[in-house]
Order: structure tokens, then sequence, then C-alpha cells
């Protein structure tokens, strides 16, 4: 299958429309090395198997492609560090147990103020949990998910088509903020196909020069790139330096999307593939003539609080449905600020809802607030 | 417009395959289209399933839990997915591989013996062809020339004859029915 | 005057902060010789460790990515294939590369990466505080072996070097030491073998250097030398471990 989808993806593109039917997985990689990454590491676990897969005979194709599968996540996230410090453009993916393994690079990645992109599609959890489609990471990826106090910039895409453009961009955030990138997909998300518009293929030798890498000392000053920072004073001060970052990142880089929210009387809150569960449950309250809307958050960290406060100059109920036991529901608390009411629904474990059964729990509350 | 296929049978039936097709066909015909494929743990035993959506609408969700037709290759499939299908629905059997019969009486059913049929091609191959070619005829999801574009994409670029052997399948799959 | 003595060009102005009679600064002295010697300061890259090695870059004028603890042969891996021309080496105490990095050092090993590392053995794990390390060796007194290291509860010291040349990926491995004059000479000459050998592309080479901790010992740096000749080698034998590269046994 996975050949057989390489090499439709490959084909001349003679169809009606410029797109290619792709499994999430795989999109995740073609846009990855369109972006231009020519370093993947990683280790097996369902649901993300097709992207280290893809990646082994992808990379094999492309001048300079590096794949390795290697002995751990542990492994795996530290030789995204070294490509990383060699100045390429690096990629790691994983799932749940190996997500926890990476941690520890991760936060050495921050530290590091290095660029990678991670790749999480996440399962059932806490432990081996399953391998269905859940949201239960959002704590992990948004809050830091290691050691140190830090954040990794944070995209949930909610389509194929998001997944491609949102992995392309992000190895240019990663580059832009020298910072982790974290694509937070679902098992569903990796598996289903949908047509995808790729993105143009980036010319390596064309991306902004980086001066600070890791290349052997010729002709310049030896340079070294470290974590450790024995004086509290100037660990303090790097600190400071990462926050500021953040806080650029957080002026910059705040994703997310309505709709909607015109007349809407309660807001639906939801990010992922919830999101589009829940937004084809409010198509159908709509049509019954309910005033509903959603907002989605795309990035989840900087998250969209200010959208969502803007909001209850207009609207005083909000919904938030996530795939977990209430994540993000935190976030949305604290972007109200106290202002307006805000309901929970999630399913943990890798319960996929139908929009039917979203839109009927939805609807009891609307009901029941005497909203219509 | 939204439609919900579901395709399941052993592995190397070439479910996924089927629902690949159907998939690339309604995104041919620019509609939007998932195409969810059974992975992991469910894949173990031998059996495969795959879902196909095809909207002129956004997809809200890639998982059909009500489809309204149910393509069924092998018996495991029809225990497993008789009952799911949407009332009023339409399930494809593979007639040469099912004994049993579906005994909800709310549903439309096309017996087709693809295995049977398959003997006919040089190769004896293409029995999940055969019934896409069949379900197009009496769904109509999409034209009989779209599926001939898709197979001729997926198939022709690597191999002219293999594209041709599919093309007689669907042919041949198309007719039965009528 | 004619200069006999002088710092290597490779290594900064910077004092070292080892204690007295610390294997690690003669080590890095003697890796600073070899990289002036062959002329890779513009091209080789170090990883320093976590460990009491963990400011090595402080005192290397090359370029240095640390690694977090036991990861070097990850990192290394990775910097070596988006920088395949480059000269890449690991610096790693035993604790480090024996304990909590051995699936990264025995699969870099099996890949066959064409890194060099040096493995630092001083049977203790200096820089936390001189606790048991996977290379203490029996009836040896740490502050997490207090009576002793006793197989029945610690289990027995390992022989990485030895697993390392079992390895299909190794090329070169030596165990040398650093307790005198001779011995720093052939640890010299290893280390200069292990950087040519990777210039080559035979694959990954390692050297083990035994090397004196006196304060973690609680021995003079006389006696921790003398104990390495009388102990420590009696466990971890001197000597080429493997060389796949045809050149005569300690040739070099
Ligand atoms: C994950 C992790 N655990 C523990 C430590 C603390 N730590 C730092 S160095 C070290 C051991 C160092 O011993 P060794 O590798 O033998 O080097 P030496 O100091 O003896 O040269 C430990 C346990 C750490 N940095 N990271
Ligand atoms: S503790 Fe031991 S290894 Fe560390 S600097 Fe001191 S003597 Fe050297
Ligand atoms: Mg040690």
């Amino acid at each position: 299958m996975a050949s057989a989808l390489l090499s439709a993806q490959k084909l001349p593109l003679r169809c009606i429309v410029p797109k290619v039917l792709m499994r999430g997985n795989h999109v995740v990689g073609e846009a990855a090395v369109r972006a231009g990454c020519r370093f993947y590491f990683g280790y097996p676990i369902t649901p993300q198997n097709e992207v280290p897969e893809y990646m082994s005979e992808r990379l094999s194709k492309v001048e300079g492609g590096v794949f390795i599968q290697a002995e751990s996540e542990v492994a795996s996230i530290h030789m995204v560090i070294g490509a990383s410090m060699a100045g390429g453009r690096a990629m790691t993916s994983s799932s749940g147990p190996g997500i926890s393994l990476k941690q520890e690079g991760i936060s050495f990645l921050s530290a590091l103020e290095l660029p990678a992109v991670i790749v999480n599609m996440s399962r059932g959890g806490p432990g081996l949990g399953n391998i269905a489609p859940s949201q239960s990471d959002y704590f992990q990826a948004t809050r830091g998910g290691g050691h140190g106090d830090y954040r990794n910039i944070v995209l949930a895409p909610n389509s194929c088509q998001e997944l491609a453009d949102l992995t392309y961009e992000a190895f240019n955030l990663a580059d832009k903020y020298r910072t982790p990138v974290i694509i937070l997909g679902d098992g569903m998300l990796g598996q289903m196909m949908e047509p995808v518009e790729l993105p143009p293929e980036v010319q390596i030798k064309k991306l902004p020069h980086k001066d600070w890498t890791l290349t052997g000392a010729k002709g310049r000053p030896s340079r070294f790139l470290r974590s450790l920072i024995l004086d509290p004073f100037e660990e303090e001060e790097h600190n400071w330096k990462l926050m500021r970052k953040y806080e650029r990142i957080t002026k910059e880089e705040v994703r997310w999307e309505t709709s909607f929210a015109d007349d809407s009387k309660l807001m639906v809150v939801a990010f992922g593939i919830a999101a589009r569960i829940a937004k084809g449950a409010i198509k159908r309250l709509r049509d019954e003539g309910m005033k509903i809307g959603i907002i989605r958050p795309i990035s989840l960290w900087p998250f969209p609080y200010k959208a969502i406060k803007e909001l209850t100059k207009k609207v005083k109920h909000f919904f938030v449905f996530e795939m977990n036991m209430g994540q993000m529901l935190e976030d949305v608390k604290l972007a109200l600020e106290g202002n307006g009411e805000v309901h929970f629904y999630g399913r943990p474990g890798g319960i996929i809802l139908t929009p039917l059964e979203v839109s009927r729990v939805i609807s009891s509350y609307y009901y029941q607030k005497r909203l219509g | 417009m939204l439609i919900k296929t579901v395709f399941s049978g052993f592995g190397g039936q070439g479910v996924i395959m089927m629902g690949y097709l159907l998939a690339t066909a309604g995104m041919y015909e620019e509609k939007n289209v998932t195409c969810l494929p059974s992975y992991g743990a469910e894949v173990r035993g031998g059996t495969a399933n795959c879902t196909v959506v095809i909207s002129t609408e956004e997809i809200a969700s890639p998982v059909a839990s009500e489809p309204e037709f149910a393509v069924l290759m092998n018996n495991p499939s029809l225990f497993r997915f008789q009952n799911q299908v949407q009332s009023g629905g339409t399930i494809f059997l593979n007639s040469s591989m099912i004994e049993s019969r579906p005994i909800r009486g709310d549903l439309e059913i096309y017996e087709v013996p693809v295995n049977d049929l398959a003997k006919k091609l040089s190769g004896n191959k293409g029995s999940n062809i055969i019934m896409l070619g069949a379900f197009i005829k009496k769904t109509g999801v999409v034209s009989f020339e779209t599926m001939t574009h898709a197979l001729k994409e997926i198939f022709g670029a690597k191999n002219p004859s293999i594209f041709k052997s599919n093309k007689a399948a669907l042919q041949l799959g198309y007719d039965y029915l009528d | 005057m004619k200069k006999i003595f002088s710092r290597p060009k490779s290594l900064k102005r910077t004092p070292f902060h080892y204690c007295p009679g610390c294997g690690h600064s003669i080590l890095h002295r003697i890796i600073g010789e070899v990289i002036d010697e062959m002329n890779l300061q513009e091209r080789i890259i170090g990883v320093p460790p976590a460990g009491c090695a963990v400011l090595a870059y402080f005192y290397f004028d090359i370029d240095m990515g640390e690694a977090s603890h036991g990861r070097g042969a990850a990192l290394a891996t990775g910097m070596k294939r988006a920088l395949p021309d480059r000269v890449i080496f690991t610096y790693q105490g035993d604790g480090d590369i024996a304990a909590i990095g051995t699936a990264e050092t025995i699969h870099a090993a099996s890949r066959g990466e064409n890194i060099t590392t040096i493995f630092v053995n001083n049977g203790v794990y200096g820089m936390t505080g001189g606790q048991m390390a996977p290379t203490t060796i029996l009836g040896q007194t740490t502050t997490t072996s207090p009576g002793g290291r006793n197989e029945r509860r610690d289990g027995f010291p390992i022989n990485l070097s030895e697993m390392l040349a079992v390895a299909k990926g190794s090329a070169y491995i030596e165990r040398t030491a650093v307790n005198s004059p001779a011995h720093i000479l052939k640890t010299k000459k290893a280390i200069a073998k292990a950087f040519r050998v990777q210039l080559e592309g035979y694959g990954f080479s390692l050297i083990e250097v035994l090397s004196p901790c006196p304060t973690n010992w609680k021995m003079g740096s006389v006696e921790s030398c003398k104990w390495i000749d009388e102990v420590m080698t009696a466990h971890f034998p001197l000597g080429v471990l493997k060389d796949i590269t045809g050149d005569k046994k300690d040739a070099h």
C-alpha cells in the first residue's frame, strides 16, 4: 500500500485537481522533505509507523537525505539534536510512550535553542494505553513536557491539508525562533487519507543562513552549544532570554479559526480532530436554528487567549469539547478570566464520537441554558 | 450529499485498494473525500477494512458509524458490518466466499461472485476491482469514466498492462449487475 | 631561547577546573596535541558529556556541542550524518557511556557509525560525588558501595570495550591508561589512530582510558597511578581489543 501511495504521489499532476490522496503520516513526511528536512530519526510505534516507513524510502532518494531507525526514542531525539547542531532541518515522530521518552531531548533542544520538529500522532494513555486517537497529550505538549521552564510551539492540524501546511511551516518557525515545534496530531489524522495540495519544494541552499551551527571552526572562532549554566545569575539571564523569545512568539504566532461566531449564543471550543467532529455537529444544529459557533485553536501554544476573551463581549456560554478529561479546558478558563460560563464534555481513552452524538450533548446544554 | 462506504475483507483481498480507488475517483470529481483504513491491532487476525466518505460539503468525521454502503468480501465482514449499515442502505457481498445472507429486511443486497468472475480474466486476479465495478454501477457515487481514470493514474504509470487488466476487471463487474 | 613545551593551539587559555592528579586534565592535553598535530582544529567537533568533563567546551578551542547524560553517541550520530567530512568525537565517562548511555553506544558501534569515542574509565561517578559506577571493580569502596562492591548486591562491573569489540560495526577499540609517561604516550598514539580510522572511514572507534580520580578514590596522585597498574588493569587489561584496519597489533 505504501508503495502504491508513493507512486501515486510521484505522478505528474495531470489530474483534474492538483491534489494527491495521501495518508496523514505520509503527508507529514512529504511536507517535511519539501520543507527541506533531510534528517529523520525515529523508532516504530503505532499509530505513526508510516512516518518512518515513508521517510526511509523518501530520504534515500534525495541528496543528503539521512534516515536512521534508532534504538529508542531517546536515541532518536538526540540524533535530531546532533543534526540540528550541524545546521540541518531535522525531524522525529512518535506517539504516547515514545513522546514521553523524547522529553529529555526536547528540554535540551529548548535550552540549547535548537530548531527541530517533533510529531506526536497521539494515542490513548496513560501507560501503553491503546492506539486509538486521543488528545490526552495536550498538557505534555503545551506545558513544556520535560524539565525546566520552557515552552514549545504546538500546532494542532485537523485535516491532512492542514497537516501538510503546518508541518511545512513548523520548520520555518523552528528556524526562525530556534525552538522545537511540536505537531500534535492523533492516530486518526495519521491514518486517514485526504486529498492534499502539497507545498512547493524549498531549495536548501536558499534557506536563511544560520550563524550558530557547529561545523568545525574554519575561518571563524570556535563555538560551543551548552545547556549547563552553573552560575544562577547567568542561568537566570538565559531563562529571561528564552522568556523574551516566548513573549515574541506569543505575540506573533497565535493561530486560530472561528466559524459562525457572529450570531452565536454558545461557542464551542475544540482543537484538532475533535474540532472537526464538533463543527459537523454544529452544522446540524444550525440547520435546526440553534445559534452555535466554534473557535478552533490551531496553535495550542501560544494559545489564542485573546481571541477567546474577545468572544465574551458577545457570547456568555462556552462549551469545551476534547478527546480527554479536560486539558485545554484549563486554558479556556484562563482565557475567559471569569467571564462567561464554561461547560466541558470529553471522552478519553481513544473514543471517537460521531457528529450526531456530539450534537446531542451540545444541544441538550443549549436548551438547558435556555439559549434557544 | 454525504455518502459513507465501508469496505471489508481479509488481508490480500485488496479492500484498502478499493477504498483508495473510490476516494481517488471522488477526489477527481472534485468532491471532498476521506479514506480511513483500519490499522494496528485491528488488522491482526487478518481482517482489514476501510471507510470512505464522499461529500459535496466539508467532512466532519472520516469514521462511518452508519454507512450507506457496505462492500463485504468475506464471512467475518458480513457478521461485523451487517448491523451497522443504515436502514435503507445497500450491501454488496462477495457471493463466491460468503454463504450466509443478512437477516435484515431493510437493506438492498447485491451478490457478486467476484472470485468466480475473476477466473474469466487473465491471471485470475482483480476480484476487488470487479466488485468496485459492480459497486459504482449500482451506487453511481462516481462515474465509470472517473474510476477508469483513477485506475490509469494509479496503475498505468507503473505498468500499462496492469492498468489494462484492471480496466477489464472494472468493466466485467460493471456489466455483471444490470 | 627555544620553546619546547607550550599549550596546544586547540586548547583555550582557560585553566582546567579538574582536581589535582585527575586524568581528565592529562587527557584533554593530549587530545589537544593530537588535534594540532593532525591539523584537525578547523574540522573537528567534540561532544562533551554530563560528568566531570561537562565543561570541556571551555577548554577546547574547537566547536563543541553538549550532550545530555549518556546520549553522546546518538548526538554524534546525527552530527556525523549531517557532516560526513568532519571528524566527530564524543568524550564520555564510565557512568555516561556504560550505564545510562549503554544502548546508544552499542547501537552506534553496531551501525558502524564513523565516529570516535574517548571513554574515560575512572571507576566512579566523579561529578556527582564518587558513587559506584558500572566499572567499579569488585571490592572497591564508593559512596554507594560502602563495604566495597559486592557482586550479590551490586552485580559485576561491565567490560564495555570488550563488548563493543564484538560488535560487527566497530573498527578500532583499544584500552590505554594515563598513569605513567609511557602509558600517556601510548594513549596519545591510540587517539591519533582512532581519528585516522575515522578519517579513513572504517567505522566506530573507541579508546578507553583508565584514568585516576584521586578525589573519589581517596588516594594521593602517586598512589592512584599505582592502583591503576596494580589493581585496575587486572580487571581492565590494556591493549588493542579490535583493529580491522590491517595494521599490525600495536604498530602505531
Ligand atoms: C539523566 C541524568 N541523570 C543523572 C545526572 C547526574 N549526573 C551527572 S554526571 C553523572 C555521572 C558521571 O559519571 P561518569 O560518567 O563516570 O563521569 P566522571 O564524572 O566520572 O568523569 C551523573 C549521574 C544527569 N546529568 N542526567
Ligand atoms: S572528581 Fe575525580 S574525575 Fe572529577 S575532576 Fe576530580 S579527580 Fe577528576
Ligand atoms: Mg567516571
